[in-house]
C-alpha cells in the first residue's frame, strides 16, 4: 500500500508499523469514578470494520510521525492521512 | 585532548574506500553530527538562532541546506540534523546548545551513524537496488528516511549532481557496506 | 542425428551452433532457440510424461503457458526441476532431463496408472483413501507423496546470488508486443517516465511469430526500429526476461528480472535473478492473447500442439514439429498456421475446420464441417482420424497437429485485486473487467481487440489517456497501417465424439468425462469444479485450459458460460524461484548484524558470541585451559564480586528525553514518580503498558533539569521508543518533550565490582570527584576521560556489587576498553560477558526480560507499591483490576535445591509437596536459573502464588518436558548481599 503522508507525499506502508484503532487516542481520564471500567472499554472494545477504518500507523523507518490514516478494509483505499498529533490535539488532549 | 585513539564504524584506523567502475563508496568518519528539536512553541525563535549560528536558513521539510562548515538536513517534524567537520566541531552539540538556549533540545549524534558518500554517475543504479527512495527524482540538496538492508537510514542527496551520503545506524555499518558493496557489484 | 526439422529464416543465429543434451543425449540448437524450439528441431517431440497417468507428452505452447513441456533444466546444485522447455533459452552446454517417468522417458513403468484410468477419475483421493482413518499417516500419505510431484530437487544449496530492487515510474507496461510497444512510443515521446516489462527474451510479442507487416516493413523490422528509438529514450527503462508477476495495492507490482537464467552461470557478482517492486503511477497491460485448444480423444499427443505455437516455432525458430502437418480450428486465425507453413515448405496435410462455411485460406485441402475424434501414436503423433461434414471417417497422415479454438485475452493481471472478466460473446472469450487494480488499464489483444493494427492503436491511445489520468500530455504515436482482420469464429469447445479421453488440462491430467463427473457429483460451481478435479491447478494454473472446463459446466448445467462464472487468477503470474523472494538476505546475511564497540577487540580475546536480536555480544572469554564455559562463566562471576570487571552494556536502549516537560513525560510512561529525582541522579524505573502487565525497565538519569537519558533493555528499545512517540504525539501532543533515540551514538561499559572505583580513578580525569561521599549511589555526572575525553559516568549495578557504567563516543570504545583492561591489571580486572552478567543479575534477584515477559504485573515482580497512585501513568488504572490483585498474586521468590547437587531448571513448574502434577495443581514457574558460583548451589527466581508468604516452605520443580523433579527451598530472590550493603561502599 501507499500511504499518503501528510508531509513527505506517497509513502510505502514497508516503511511503517501498525497499531491499530484510531481511538487509542481517547485515553480516558485516570480520576474518573468509573476509570477502570473506562479504561477497559478503551483497551478492549473494539470495532472492528468491514469499511472505512480510522488507524494508527507510526513512520518507523520514517519521520516518526504517528498518523491517522482512514482506510477502507476491504478495498484498502486511503481517503486521508493526518498527522495524528493535530488530530489529538483536535481532539481535546493537551498535556 | 585525550590520547584514546578512535575508530571508524568499520573499525580501521582510516576510512575504507570502494572503487567501481563510475562509482566510489566512501566511509566518512570525519563528520560531528548533532540533532535539533525545537521546544514547543519556540520553532520561530528556534530558526532564527539557528540561522544566526549557521549562517543559513533551516531547510524545509525533506530539504538539505549547506554553509561552510555545516550542512543541515531535515529529519522529522522541527526537527533537523546538523553536520561540521568532525576535526573543528568534535563538540558540536555543546556549540549549538550554546547558540540555541532554550529554543531546543539538542543530542550529539555524532556516533550514532554511520555515513558512506556515494559519488560517480552509477549512484542510482546501485541505490535502486538497495531503497525504495526514489533517487533519479530526489532533487539535489534533499534528504530521506528509508529502509536500506532492512535498516532505517537517512539518504541525503548532495547539492553535487552525483554525491549521495548513506547515514545508517553504526553498530550495523558492516552489514550496510556489504550490502552496498553487494548491489554495485550487482548492478555495475 | 542433425536438426531434422529446422527449416529456413526464423530469428535464431544458425551460423552458431550450440551443444546441449536432453536425458543424457547430445543434440545441436542455435542461439536464439528455446529448450523446445531445438528438441523440435531434433525431431524430438516427447519431452516428459504426465502427472497422473504418466501419458507421454510434448509441447502445447510455445510460452510461459505450457503446461506439459516441463524438465530439469542443469545438474548439480543448479539442478532446478518443472522448468518450462518453451520458455528455457538454449545455451551451449545446457543439460535437461525429462520428469516423472521410470526408468525411462520412453518406457514408463507407471504409465500402467493410465490402464486404471476409470478408477483414478476426480475426487479418486477424497473417495478412496478415506478410511480407516489410522492408516492415512502411514500408509496412504507415503504411498501419495512418492508418486506424486514431478522433477527433484538437487538438495543442495542454491549456489547463486539473487538481488531486490525498486523502481518508479509514471507508466508501467507490461508486455512489449504491437500495444505495449505502440504505448512505450507514444509515452516515451512525451518525456513521461516509462518501464516497458516483457518475460519473452526478444521484445515484439506476437510480431515475432507472424509473418505480418506493418506499414511497408516487416512486422520485426518495425520492432527492431522502434526498439532501437525506446533505448535511445533516458525516460524509458526496457526490461527484458521480465516478468511482471502480480498488481498489489496502489500501484505497486512485483516482477522478476531473469538476469542469468540463459546462461551456464551467472557472471561473477552478478545475481542469478532480481526481484523488483514497482511503484508505477499508470500501468498498461498489454499482455496479449492465449491460445486455447479444442478438446477431443487423445488430444494429447505429442505433435498436437496450439495452433499459433505451430506458428511460432516456424516463423521465429524455423522449426517444425513434423514434415506433414495439419491444422484443427474453429477460427479463421488457425488457418494462419497452415498458409505459414506451406510458406516455409512444410507439408500441410490438411485443415480441418468444423464451420460448414468455413473459407479456404490456406493453398491445401480443407475439410469444413469436419472434426477430429481421435489420434493415434504411441509415443507421438502418427495419424488423425476425421469425421467429416457427411458423416463419414477418413484417417490423415501426420506428425503434428495445430489446433486452435480461439484466443483468451490474457486478464491474469486485473483479477489479482478481486477483479472480475465479463464475457464478450464477439470473441467467445472473457475480457477484463472494469474492477480491475485502480490505475490499470488493459490494451491490444488483452482487452479483445485482436488484430495487429487495432492493437497498436489501443496501445498508443490508452498509453496517451493513462497519462492524461496523471496530468501528462501525450499525444498517441502515429501508427503505420498493418493487418486487421476481423475475429472469425464458432465457439466450439470439444468434441462430442466418442467414449475415450480428451484431455482439458494436460497439466493435471483433467478430462472432459472428469468435469462431467464433477457436475454429476454436484461439485458444479466453478470453484468446486477446480478443486474436486485438480483443473487449473499448478504452473501454468490453468491458462490453457480453465475456459474448457468452464464451457464444458455450462453446457452440462445448461447455463451461459458468464452465467457459470470464471476462476479468478492470482498472483504469481508465472512461478516464482523462492531464492529470488529471498534476495540478498540469507545465510549469515539474512538479517543485519550489530556489532558493540569492543567487538573486534573480544573477538581478539576469543569471545565466544551470542545473538540477542540482531546484536552479537560476547557471552564469556575462555582463558586457556578452560575446558569448560561454565568454568569459563565462574571465574569471571567470582573475579567481579571479588575485585572487578568490565561488561559491554552498549545494547541496552538509550533514548535522549528533552524538554521542560522531560519530567511530567516520565511521570507519564514510568509506573514510578520521577517528577522529582534530583539532577545527577539516576532512577529505576517501571515502564508498563496499558493493560498493567510490564513492558519494560531500566534506569533513567537526569543529566540537566530538562534532560534526561532513559535506557531500555536490549531487546525492547524499538518498541520502546515507539510506545513513547506514541503517548507523546498522540496522547500529549501539547507537552514539550523532544526525544531521540542515541543508542549507538555511546559506548557503555559496567565496570563492577569492589575495586572498580579504583579502577575507575585511574581514568578518569582528575578533576572529577568520584569518591563514595561525592559520587554515592545512584549519582550521575558528565565528565572526561584519559585527558579530556567527554564521557558519562552512571553509578548504577546489575550484578549487586559497587558498579558504574561509563559512556564515552562510539568511535573511542574499541580503545576505552582496551584501556580499562591495561588500567586494570593491577586488580586482575576481567572482561565478563552476558552469561556471568545473567548469573550475577540472579544471584542478585534483579528481573529480566524472563521475568518481564508479557504476562507479569509491578506486584507479581515485588513492585506493586512502585505503582504510584498520586499521578496518571500508562498502565497504572488497570493495574488496579481485582483479578490482578488476588491475595494469592504470583510473586518473584527465590529456590534452592534441599539436595545441593541437584539442578533448578528454568521453564519448570512447581508444585506443593504431595499433589497431582497437574495444570490446577499448578504453584508457579521458575523463570531463570544458573549456578551460582558464590553459594555453590543451583539457584532460580520465578513466581510462586502468594509467594513471599511461604519462605523456607519445600516444593517440588517438576518439569515434564525433561522428565524432572527436583524438591526446591523457597527462599528470597536476593541470594547475593540482600541489603545491598555493597552498592554504597
Amino acid at each position: 500500500m501507499i500511504i499518503n503522508h501528510p508531509l513527505l507525499g506517497p509513502r510505502d506502508s514497508q516503511e511503517f508499523t501498525y497499531l491499530g484503532d484510531a481511538a487509542l487516542i481517547d485515553r480516558p481520564d485516570w480520576q474518573a469514578e468509573d476509570a477502570v471500567d473506562q479504561f477497559h472499554d478503551y483497551l478492549y472494545l473494539r470495532d472492528n470494520p468491514a469499511g472505512i477504518h480510522r488507524e494508527l500507523w507510526f513512520h518507523e523507518t520514517g519521520d516518526r510521525s504517528w498518523l491517522v490514516v482512514t482506510r477502507d478494509t476491504t478495498t484498502h483505499e486511503i481517503t486521508s492521512v493526518e498527522l495524528a498529533r493535530d488530530v489529538a490535539r483536535a481532539r481535546g488532549r493537551s498535556k | 585532548m585525550s590520547d584514546l585513539i578512535p575508530l571508524t564504524a568499520l573499525g580501521g584506523t582510516s576510512p575504507r574506500v570502494d572503487t567501481f567502475q563510475g562509482l566510489e563508496i566512501s566511509e566518512c568518519p570525519e563528520w560531528a553530527l548533532a540533532s535539533i528539536a525545537a521546544r514547543s512553541g519556540r520553532a520561530t525563535d528556534m530558526a532564527s538562532a539557528a540561522q544566526a549560528f549557521l549562517g543559513v536558513a533551516l531547510p524545509d521539510v525533506a530539504r538539505t541546506a549547506e554553509k561552510a562548515p555545516f550542512s543541515v538536513f531535515w529529519m522529522g517534524p522541527e526537527q533537523w540534523m546538523i553536520e561540521a567537520p568532525h576535526d573543528s566541531h568534535e563538540d558540536l552539540a555543546t556549540q549549538i546548545k550554546a547558540a540555541l538556549g532554550d529554543t531546543a533540545s539538542v543530542t550529539e549524534q555524532t556516533d550514532g551513524w554511520v555515513r558512506f558518500d556515494l559519488t560517480g554517475e552509477r549512484c542510482h543504479d546501485v541505490l535502486e537496488r538497495l531503497c525504495n527512495a526514489d533517487s533519479r527524482s530526489m532533487p539535489p540538496g534533499s534528504a530521506t528516511r528509508t529502509q536500506l538492508e532492512h535498516l532505517g537510514c537517512f539518504l541525503i542527496r548532495r547539492p553535487q549532481d552525483s554525491h549521495f551520503s548513506v547515514l545508517g545506524p553504526r553498530s550495523s555499518a558492516g552489514s550496510l557496506h556489504h550490502a552496498l558493496e553487494t548491489a554495485a557489484k550487482s548492478a555495475i | 542425428m542433425t536438426q531434422v526439422n529446422r527449416l529456413g529464416g526464423g530469428q535464431i543465429d544458425t551460423g552458431r551452433t550450440l551443444s546441449f543434451r536432453f536425458d543424457g543425449k547430445t543434440f545441436q540448437g542455435h542461439p536464439g532457440d528455446t529448450l523446445a524450439s531445438a528438441l523440435l528441431a531434433n525431431g524430438v517431440r516427447l519431452m516428459g510424461r504426465s502427472f497422473k497417468y504418466h501419458r507421454p507428452r510434448g509441447v502445447l505452447t510455445a510460452g510461459s503457458e505450457e503446461p506439459n513441456a516441463l524438465v530439469e533444466l542443469r545438474t548439480g546444485a543448479r539442478q532446478e526441476p518443472n522448468t518450462r522447455a518453451t520458455t528455457a533459452e538454449l545455451f551451449d552446454g545446457l543439460q535437461a532431463a525429462s520428469q516423472n517417468r521410470f526408468p525411462s522417458l520412453k518406457f514408463d513403468a507407471l504409465a500402467i496408472n493410465d490402464r486404471f484410468s476409470n478408477f483414478l477419475t476426480a475426487g479418486f483421493y477424497y473417495k478412496t483413501f478415506m478410511w480407516p482413518a489410522a492408516f492415512w499417516e502411514k500408509l496412504y500419505e507415503p504411498i501419495i507423496r512418492k508418486a506424486a510431484g514431478l522433477g527433484s530437487l538437487s538438495l543442495q544449496d542454491d549456489p547463486d546470488e539473487y538481488d531486490k530492487g525498486f523502481l518508479h515510474c509514471d507508466l508501467l507496461i507490461i508486455g512489449a508486443g504491437p500495444s505495449g510497444l505502440a504505448a512505450a512510443l507514444t509515452a516515451g515521446r512525451s518525456g513521461a517516465r516509462v518501464i516497458l516489462a516483457d518475460e519473452d527474451f526478444a521484445f515484439g510479442g506476437r510480431l515475432n511469430a507472424e509473418t505480418f507487416s506493418i506499414g511497408d516493413a516487416d512486422a520485426t523490422d518495425w520492432v527492431a526500429r522502434t526498439l532501437a528509438e525506446l533505448q535511445s529514450m533516458p525516460n524509458v527503462r526496457c526490461m527484458i526476461r521480465t516478468t511482471v508477476i502480480g498488481a498489489f495495492d496502489h500501484g505497486i507490482y512485483g516482477a522478476v528480472e531473469r538476469v542469468s537464467d540463459h546462461l551456464p552461470e551467472p557472471m561473477p557478482g552478478k545475481p542469478r535473478q532480481i526481484l523488483w517492486r514497482l511503484y508505477a503511477k499508470r500501468t498498461l497491460l498489454c499482455a496479449g492473447a492465449i491460445e486455447r485448444p479444442i478438446a477431443f480423444e487423445n488430444n494429447d499427443r505429442p505433435g498436437i500442439m496450439l495452433a499459433a505455437a505451430m506458428r511460432s516455432y516456424a516463423n521465429r525458430w524455423a522449426v517444425t514439429a513434423a514434415q506433414k502437418v495439419a491444422v484443427f480450428t474453429n477460427n479463421d486465425d488457425g488457418h494462419r498456421t497452415a498458409v505459414d507453413l506451406i510458406a516455409k515448405g512444410v507439408k500441410v496435410a490438411a485443415v480441418i475446420d468444423p464451420r460448414p462455411d468455413a473459407p479456404r485460406l490456406a493453398d491445401c485441402e480443407l475439410l469444413a464441417g469436419a472434426q477430429v475424434i481421435d489420434t493415434q501414436g504411441r509415443l507421438g503423433l502418427k495419424f488423425i482420424k476425421v469425421k467429416l461434414g457427411d458423416g463419414s471417417e477418413r484417417t490423415i497422415e501426420c506428425g503434428a497437429l495445430g489446433v486452435s479454438g480461439g484466443w483468451n485475452p490474457n486478464v491474469h493481471m486485473t483479477c489479482h485485486q478481486r477483479g472480475r472478466p465479463v464475457w464478450n460473446a464477439d470473441i467467445a472469450a472473457f475480457v477484463p473487467g472494469k474492477d480491475g487494480p485502480a490505475g490499470l488499464s488493459v490494451a491490444g489483444a488483452a482487452a479483445g481487440d485482436f488484430s495487429t493494427h487495432s492493437a497498436l492503436r489501443t496501445g498508443a491511445a490508452q498509453a496517451a489517456s493513462a497519462l492524461d489520468g496523471i496530468g501528462l500530455s501525450a499525444s498517441p504515436a502515429d501508427m503505420p497501417e498493418a493487418e486487421d482482420a476481423p475475429v472469425n469464429l464458432q465457439p466450439f469447445w470439444y468434441v462430442k465424439h466418442g467414449k475415450g479421453r480428451a484431455w482439458l488440462d494436460q497439466q493435471n491430467d483433467v478430462t472432459v468425462k472428469d468435469v462431467k463427473l464433477a457436475h454429476q457429483e454436484n461439485f458444479r460451481s466453478v470453484e468446486h469444479l477446480k478443486r474436486y478435479t485438480t483443473l487449473g491447478m499448478a504452473t501454468d494454473q490453468g491458462k490453457t485450459s480453465n475456459m474448457g472446463g468452464l464451457a464444458i459446466m455450462a453446457e452440462l448445467a445448461g447455463k451461459s458460460i458468464p452465467e457459470v462464472g470464471t476462476t479468478i487468477f492470482r498472483p504469481p503470474y508465472t512461478p516464482v524461484s523462492m531464492g529470488v523472494l529471498g534476495g540478498r538476505s540469507r545465510g549469515m546475511h539474512f538479517h543485519p548484524v550489530r556489532e558493540t564497540p569492543s567487538h573486534t577487540w573480544a573477538t581478539e580475546q576469543g569471545a565466544v558470541f551470542v545473538e540477542t536480536g540482531n546484536w552479537l555480544r560476547a557471552q564469556w572469554f575462555p582463558k586457556p585451559g578452560e575446558t569448560h564455559w561454565r568454568e569459563t562463566v565462574d571465574r569471571e562471576v567470582r573475579a567481579v564480586r571479588s575485585s572487578v570487571g568490565v561488561c559491554d552494556v552498549t545494547t541496552l536502549g538509550k533514548i535522549d528525553v528533552q524538554g521542560t516537560d522531560a519530567a511530567p513525560f516520565l511521570n507519564r510512561v514510568y509506573a514510578n514518580a520521577f517528577a522529582k529525582l534530583a539532577v545527577g541522579k539516576t532512577r529505576y524505573g517501571l515502564m508498563l503498558r496499558e493493560d498493567g502487565i510490564a513492558m519494560d525497565d531500566g534506569t533513567t538519569a537526569r543529566l540537566a533539569e530538562d534532560h534526561f537519558v532513559m535506557t531500555t533493555t536490549t531487546a525492547n528499545a524499538v518498541g520502546v521508543y515507539r510506545h513513547l512517540e506514541f503517548v507523546r504525539q498522540c496522547l500529549c501532543p501539547d507537552m514539550d518533550v523532544q526525544l531521540i533515540s542515541t543508542t549507538e551514538a555511546w559506548a557503555q561499559y559496567a565496570v563492577a565490582g569492589p575495586n572498580s572505583r579504583k579502577l575507575l580513578q585511574k581514568i578518569v580525569d582528575p578533576e572529577f570527584d568520584i569518591s563514595n561521599e561525592n559520587f554515592e549511589f545512584m549519582a550521575c555526572r558528565e565528565i572526561t576521560v584519559c585527558g579530556g575525553l567527554r564521557a558519562r559516568l552512571f553509578r548504577i549495578s546489575f550484578s549487586g556489587e559497587l558498579a558504574y557504567e561509563i559512556a564515552v563516543p562510539t568511535r573511542y570504545g574499541d580503545a576505552l576498553i582496551r584501556r580499562l583492561m591495561s588500567a586494570g591489571q593491577e586488580f586482575d580486572v576481567v572482561p565478563y560477558g552476558t552469561e556471568a552478567l545473567g548469573v550475577m543479575r540472579i544471584e542478585k534477584g534483579h528481573a529480566a526480560g524472563n521475568e518481564l515477559n508479557g504476562t507479569t504485573t509491578a506486584l507479581n515482580l515485588g513492585m506493586g507499591r512502585m505503582v504510584s497512585k498520586k499521578k496518571d501513568s500508562i498502565g497504572s488504572t488497570l493495574s488496579e483490576r481485582e483479578g490482578l490483585n488476588q491475595p494469592d498474586a504470583l510473586a518473584l521468590v527465590g529456590f534452592k535445591p534441599k539436595d545441593n547437587s541437584a539442578q533448578v531448571t528454568s521453564g519448570g513448574h512447581l508444585m506443593s509437596m504431595g499433589t497431582p502434577v497437574d495444570a490446577s495443581h499448578n504453584q508457579g514457574y521458575v523463570t531463570s536459573a544458573c549456578y551460582s558460583p558464590i553459594l555453590e548451589s543451583s539457584i532460580g527466581i520465578g513466581f510462586l502464588k502468594d509467594g513471599s508468604n511461604r519462605m523456607g516452605e519445600s516444593l517440588r520443580l517438576v518439569s515434564p518436558l525433561t522428565d524432572s523433579e527436583v524438591e526446591v527451598e523457597v527462599v528470597s530472590a536476593h541470594f547475593v548481599d540482600p541489603e545491598g550493603d555493597r552498592l554504597r561502599v
